[in-house]
């Protein structure tokens, strides 16, 4: 029996535009790009040059740090621009895509015919390294330093977020493909956190795992929560996350020989005309795919889930390791006297509203802060959408205040931007918490390198 | 939106470099007082919970209702009281309106003023504490107390009570009880005694608060003769002199209530506070002399007397002063409720003891959080290796 972990705190937002279960096939489109910045902490230094041909799986930048671990083209075709932001940082690696794509062959295989430095080696080569997180830090993981542990989150709890049961119905075998290599090279338990509230999970007859149920609300299904119930992180000590995505990734690399980022992406928000899916290859540009569907011209497009996800331009491209694209409207407008009233129409965690009265309505919400930026008050709000043994607000202020001993000390190495997520969501100082989760993991690397 | 406009073509003239600059924080706070800005979010959660400290800070305004309005009405009952005349609702409402519109006004005035001159000299935007501290001010102050006082103690307060400690959310006090406290140190005559509680109140009658009459007694038969003048019932319901806001304790419990449901208040902070007292006043009981008669105030009155309730309420729980890990508060509460009773009725020098535990707690509050915080660490390091040694085992 697997064990269940049912957990009260957390939030579920109930947010208008959730995916149909439908499949939009597309062609391929015309441009594809590779973001350094969907790469945590990572310093990019151009390989592949402007104007050069590159098939998918050549290397378009490595990380000057760790030139070894390399990222690789979704795609084949000639590189078209090298957009660059401040300080001549890349920002976007684009290539225009061939017809037909262009695969590097990889050597196939599967955990039992292959060492594990072979699989290492593979990995690396074709850029999928990068598909394997380590805890601390949500960094990717270092080739020579073996995790105590691996989890993989097979569910998915933010607002609108894709149905993994769905998308991942056919890749079953690639995914315990995934699994044996995983288990091979990490030498540690894989730990398979499920929905406890699904029956017949599809992930429930994968070998070679552990199985953890788990019961609640957003973020339930983060695997940093999941971590936390299960085989909590110390000083000194790494776990490996890899997404359900990724790990399919993997397994069909060594199937195939292939890097074939073609996956499932959700369009979804209140924006959309008909939200539902997609079959893509991640870092597409996401034009294609709204121009039909989004008629609105004052819209945020989110590469990402509401929580998490990245702002991005009409004309702008999926993120690397983003399972959906969200479309909500804008917030910029002025609001009479909006901090009084009932609150019948807000939405809020906090019962100054009324509109806690309709719990089962689905919301439109925009992107407006509610208010201005004010100085961090401890209010008690955040502890109740953490579900970990954690005080955030006073690891924010030891963040703040630059204190390494504290922030390690209250849990540091157990939380990446995500998990606090919610807890930006409910600040009434309208403080942008992840930014400042960042921050603390930026101190910690430093201190630690 | 024609408001809309006209601010709009106001805010272009207080810009940076031009010479109505120095307005620019007035306007600014006047501009986020009518309209929720139109600023979004710009990264990470794209969305955000419709509360902010603008809700909250109006929250306890509401919250604060019940006891001002029954405040206002007293005011004009105990006057016409003492001077023996039957009076309505409204005449009542009526002197109490023109007594205490004065001081609220001026409370606003003064505090805010230093509020807005801090954030334009910050460059900051005017922060929402003081549309409560600027109420509170008058709320705990005698009816008599001179607008110059309100002034001035509004000024220190905002001061040295919030901005010398970096503004709101830094301030160890609570700023409208340091106001107090300043008008109390400063001008005693004026914030204690029998001549102050009730407006108009003609020469050589006493208005002293039943508190301070209790305080005064030395036999048991004095202690008998104030509760057959002062009932229960009238210190519940609040129909005794006292600070304009906190004679009634059945308006405060409605405010409380209200604090409660909205989640705004804590409602440890304020049960732990009451069993803290109450557990004071017990052990009082049962320690007192007939020399001492005011430790034999039943341990429950002293929840109807004086500032308590007010204090505990909407002082107490004051977010930014208060303890803010959830065990923390329980130890916080229970402390300042037994610290106020403890100095109400042990010292000899004033008859109320809750404006100086509040204080006094609020300086021990970042210590009892800090021993909770390092509970938690160790606790959670345990916690971790007992997980770890389960789950990893092979």
């Amino acid at each position: 029996m697997p064990r269940i972990i049912k957990l009260k705190r957390g939030l579920n937002i109930n947010l208008k535009g959730k995916p149909e279960k439908k499949i939009t096939e597309l062609p391929l489109t015309e441009t594809y790009a590779l973001k350094p910045t969907d790469y945590k902490f990572i310093t990019p230094k151009v390989q592949a040059k402007l104007g050069e041909r590159v098939k998918a799986g050549d290397v378009l930048f490595y990380d000057k740090y760790k030139p070894e671990i390399v990222f690789t083209s979704p795609v084949s075709g000639e590189i078209v621009n090298i957009r660059r932001g401040e300080r001549r940082r890349i920002l976007e690696y684009i290539v225009k895509a061939d017809e037909q794509i262009d695969y590097k062959l990889f050597p196939t295989g599967n955990a039992s015919s292959l060492t594990r430095e072979e699989i290492i080696d593979n990995l690396i080569k074709s850029g999928l390294w990068a598909a394997i997180i380590q805890r601390p830090y949500g960094i990717i993981a270092d080739p020579n330093q073996a995790p105590k542990a691996v989890h993989i989150s097979t569910f998915d709890s933010a607002p609108l977020a894709p149905d993994y049961q769905f998308i991942f119905k056919d890749d079953l075998e690639d995914f315990q493909l995934g699994v044996d290599i995983m288990a091979k090279i990490s030498n540690a338990k894989i730990f398979l956190n499920l929905d406890g509230t699904i029956t017949d999970n599809i992930f429930a007859n994968v070998k070679n795992v552990e199985f953890s149920s788990f019961i609640g609300k957003h973020p339930i299904g983060n695997v940093g929560v999941q971590i936390h119930h299960l085989t909590p992180i110390m000083k000194g000590e790494t776990v490996w996350t890899v997404s359900v995505q990724d790990i399919v990734f993997i397994g069909r690399l060594f199937r195939t020989g292939k890097y074939d980022l073609t996956r499932l992406i959700a369009l979804a928000g209140s924006e959309v005309k008909n939200p539902h899916y997609y079959r893509v290859i991640a870092g597409t540009n996401v034009y294609d795919i709204i121009k039909q569907q989004v008629t609105n011209k004052n819209i945020r497009i989110i590469s990402g889930n509401v929580l998490t996800g990245t702002k991005i331009d009409k004309k702008g491209y999926l993120g690397r390791y983003d399972n959906m694209i969200t479309v909500i409207p804008e917030g910029n407008y002025y609001e009479f006297m909006a901090w009084a009233g009932l609150g019948l129409k807000k939405f809020s965690t906090s019962w100054t509203f009324l509109s806690w009265l309709f719990p089962k309505k689905e919301w439109v919400l925009d992107t407006n802060l509610h208010g201005g930026v004010r100085p961090f008050v401890i209010t008690g709000r955040m502890d109740k959408v953490l579900p970990m043994d954690i005080m955030p607000e006073y690891l924010l202020k030891a963040i703040l205040a630059n204190d390494i001993d504290r922030m390690e000390s209250l849990g540091i190495y157990e939380i990446i931007e995500e998990d606090f997520a919610l807890c930006e969501f409910v600040c009434v100082s309208k403080i942008e918490i992840q930014d400042i989760v960042r921050q603390g993991i930026a101190a910690m690397i430093k201190e630690m390198s | 939106m024609g408001l809309r406009h006209f601010l709009d073509k106001l805010k272009r003239k207080v810009e940076p470099g031009s010479s109505l600059h120095f307005l620019y924080a007035t306007l600014e706070a006047l501009d986020t007082f009518l309209y929720v800005p139109n600023k979004v979010t710009t990264k990470g959660a794209h969305i955000r919970d419709a509360v902010d400290l603008k809700r909250v800070m109006t929250a306890v305004v509401i919250a604060l209702m019940p006891p001002l309005l029954f405040g206002i009405w007293n005011i004009g009952y105990e006057h016409f009281h003492i001077l023996g005349m039957q009076t309505n609702l409204w005449q009542n409402f009526g002197y109490g309106l023109i007594k205490f519109l004065p001081i609220v006004i001026v409370s606003y005035l003064a505090g805010g003023l230093v509020e807005v001159i801090f954030a334009q000299i910050n460059k900051e935007e005017v922060s929402e504490g003081y549309l409560v501290t600027g109420l509170l001010i008058p709320m705990i102050i005698p009816v008599d107390t001179p607008l110059w006082m309100v002034a001035l103690a509004a000024i220190f307060a905002t001061i040295f009570g919030k901005e010398v400690f970096g503004g709101t959310g830094y301030n160890i006090f609570n700023p409208a009880l340091l106001a107090r406290a300043f008008l109390f140190f400063s001008y005693p005559r004026w914030m204690s005694g029998d001549k102050v509680w009730i407006a108009g109140l003609p020469d050589g009658i006493s208005g002293a608060t039943p508190l301070g009459q209790l305080s005064q007694a030395t036999t048991v038969e004095q202690l008998n003769a104030i509760h057959a003048h002062f009932s229960v019932a009238d210190m519940f319901f609040g129909f005794i002199p006292g600070s304009i806001g906190e004679t009634s304790t059945l308006a405060i419990l409605i405010g409380a209530a209200f604090l409660i449901y909205t989640g705004v208040g804590s409602w440890k902070t304020m049960l732990a506070a009451f069993i803290g007292g109450g557990f004071m006043g017990w052990l009082l009981n049962i320690f007192a002399t007939p020399t001492n008669p005011y430790m034999a105030v039943p341990f429950w009155e002293h929840w109807l007397l004086g500032g308590f309730a007010f204090g505990m309420v909407y002082m107490l729980t004051d977010p930014v002063s208060s303890a803010h890990t959830e065990l923390g508060k329980w130890i916080y509460g229970f402390l300042a409720g037994l610290m106020a009773i403890l100095i109400r009725v042990l010292n000899p020098a004033y008859p109320e003891g809750v404006m100086l535990a509040i204080l006094l707690m609020n300086m021990f509050a970042p210590l009892i959080d800090y021993l909770v915080v390092n509970g938690h660490i160790k606790r959670r390091m345990k916690h971790a290796q007992l997980l770890n040694g389960m789950n990893l085992k092979i």
